[in-house]
């Protein structure tokens, strides 16, 4: 490790890992020139597992699938222990043109991994000169979480939930991957699939809900009344906060538009009018 | 890595500039210049070539290159792991033009003088910003020299008629279909071996399956879903606006009636 990242500044030229035709992922550069910029690099010095217990943790995350396209979305709410660590955290995030993740688990480094995950894409995007297929961006996920096994082993687990949308199909495709912790791999055919400490509900809500052939606008609906019935049963999860003007957020991804995060005043409006509904039958 | 130990200094440096200049005049020519909506990228290439001169380095940043591939394609490489290393360990708006071209310099300067050859490559590292008079452009030569070029540049091959052309044509503020004229046609007047005899159209203008065409598009920085400002402009969007002059009338029709 003869010029590492902390010896290199503006004022020197690039070492010669810098310039190699090797083709290795931008994790395995970091590995080699900046491990410590790596999420999980401590992972060895892991010994107090009480101080564990209150690390923010990011929770329900719900994904649908529709006529023309796929869509993400996620309540808003971070849980340390007992209390609310922050209401209007964002866990759904655009990774690249035709992909989005969700993350559930270990709040900090779930956002880290998101943040190298989507340099990742766009990393091999710009060296090879094509982007990945749907099915090489769904495995490097799953590569990336396995590489957080030992903070997962630890309490500090984080689950992903990929979609994308398949624009090099035959029938081109919205579709949905889940992660276990140990960064196994499931693709979920049924349409629509949850993760996190309401998705129990949330799944169960969709379940009843979901119809293949609905358009964007219903899935859109159906994300969020099911996340409204996962805050409703599971106190980590944060339902639409009126007063604060704190609603889910929502990627919506479809072949013509790509990965698109929906404005503030599409959801709000949804979300508004699941509310009102709601109110008029508590009971759900 | 033995020298001879007659050469003078001075005589090595001499030499090692000609063979880098004589790699770098016998490609084909890239001009890099500024227009309304940031900068755009306009490479001759030899007919449906897949192999690229012009590249995203970054979300706003790109890089352009002439003379020879193999060197040039581990220089972009080298920029884009500097680039996404630095943005990851700090913030991607941390990453700019001046300090990647700075890299670069001091990478070109050392090779230059440690090394027996030089690369023989001139770069181009260019960057959009937020208004036009943000946008960056910089020339960096075989040597490591580094320019800071104001209007528009052009690299390796025949560069003369080019420089010649333009000096005439630009102005400042063109939108996109006149500038990819000013620059198509510029190319245009190159006298590279194989150009305009071999696509067929006579010393006309290039047509669009010898050009690769790229921009750094402001317009993009504003949309929600995209942070990335590099766009590649092929196919019938190509087309649409590459000049439509026959070839007599080039000459004479002066590129401001296109806008």
């Amino acid at each position: 490790m003869e010029n590492t990242f902390s010896r290199q500044g503006v004022g020197t030229g690039l070492p010669a890992a810098y310039l190699s035709a090797a083709s290795l992922s931008f994790s395995d550069f970091l590995r080699s020139q900046a491990p410590d910029l790596l999420p999980g690099a401590r992972a060895a010095e892991l010994n107090n597992q009480a101080a564990l217990a209150d690390v923010p943790h990011g929770t329900t995350i719900v994904a649908v699938t529709y006529q023309g396209g796929v869509l993400l979305a996620g309540d808003r709410r971070a849980t340390s222990g007992n209390l609310i660590a922050q209401r209007d955290m964002e866990k759904v995030y655009v990774t690249d043109d035709y992909s989005a993740v969700g993350i559930a688990g270990t709040a900090g480094l779930a956002i880290e991994m998101v943040r190298l995950y989507t340099v990742e894409l766009a990393y091999y995007e710009k060296i090879e000169g094509v982007p990945l297929s749907l099915d090489g961006k769904a495995n490097k996920l799953a590569t990336t979480v396995r590489e957080n096994l030992t903070m997962a082993m630890n309490g500090l687990a984080v689950v992903p939930l990929f979609v994308g949308y398949d624009v090099d199909a035959d029938s081109p495709r919205g579709r949905i991957v889940s992660y276990d912790v140990v960064g196994g791999r499931y693709e979920e055919r049924a349409g629509f699939h949850a993760v996190g400490s309401g998705s129990l509900f949330a799944r169960s809500a969709l379940k009843k809900l979901y119809d293949p052939d609905g358009d964007q606008d219903a899935a859109v609906r159906w994300a969020v009344e099911a996340l409204y019935d996962a805050s409703e049963d599971d106190t980590a999860t944060g339902g639409p906060d009126i007063h604060r003007r704190i609603f889910p957020s929502v990627i919506t991804i479809t072949g013509a538009d790509g990965a698109v995060r929906l404005p503030e005043e599409q959801t709000s409006a949804v979300a508004e009018a699941v509310v009102a509904d709601r109110s008029q039958r508590p009971r759900g | 890595m033995s020298m001879p130990l007659f050469a003078s200094p001075e005589q090595l440096m001499r030499e090692k500039s000609e063979i880098a200049r004589k790699g770098i005049a016998r490609g084909r020519s890239v001009v890099v210049l500024k227009y309304a909506g940031g900068v755009l990228f306009v490479a001759e290439i030899p007919a449906k070539s897949t192999l690229r001169k012009v590249s995203e380095l970054y979300d706003r940043i790109g890089f352009a290159a002439a003379g020879r591939y193999s060197e040039f394609e581990g220089l972009r490489r080298g920029g884009i792991r500097h680039a996404e290393l630095w943005g990851f360990a700090y913030d991607r708006r941390d990453v700019s033009a001046r300090q990647l071209a700075n890299v670069y310099a001091q990478s070109l300067g050392q090779i230059f003088t440690e090394q027996l050859k030089p690369f023989e490559v001139e770069l181009c590292v260019a960057e959009v910003g937020a208004s036009a008079e943000q946008d960056q452009m910089f020339r960096l030569t075989y040597d490591g020299s580094i320019v800071d070029e104001s209007r528009y540049m052009v690299m390796g091959g025949n560069v003369d008629p080019i420089v010649a052309a333009l000096k005439e044509s630009y102005s400042e503020g063109l939108e996109l279909s006149a500038a990819v004229g000013v620059a198509v046609r510029a190319l245009s007047k190159s006298n590279t071996p194989g150009n305009a005899s071999s696509n067929g159209n006579g010393g006309g203008l290039l047509t669009a399956e010898n050009l690769e065409v790229a921009v750094l598009d402001r317009t993009r920085l504003d949309r929600a879903h995209s942070r990335r400002a590099f766009r590649r402009i092929s196919g019938e969007a190509l087309t649409a606006l590459l000049p439509t002059d026959e070839p007599p009338a080039a000459e004479e029709a002066p590129p401001a009636t296109d806008k």
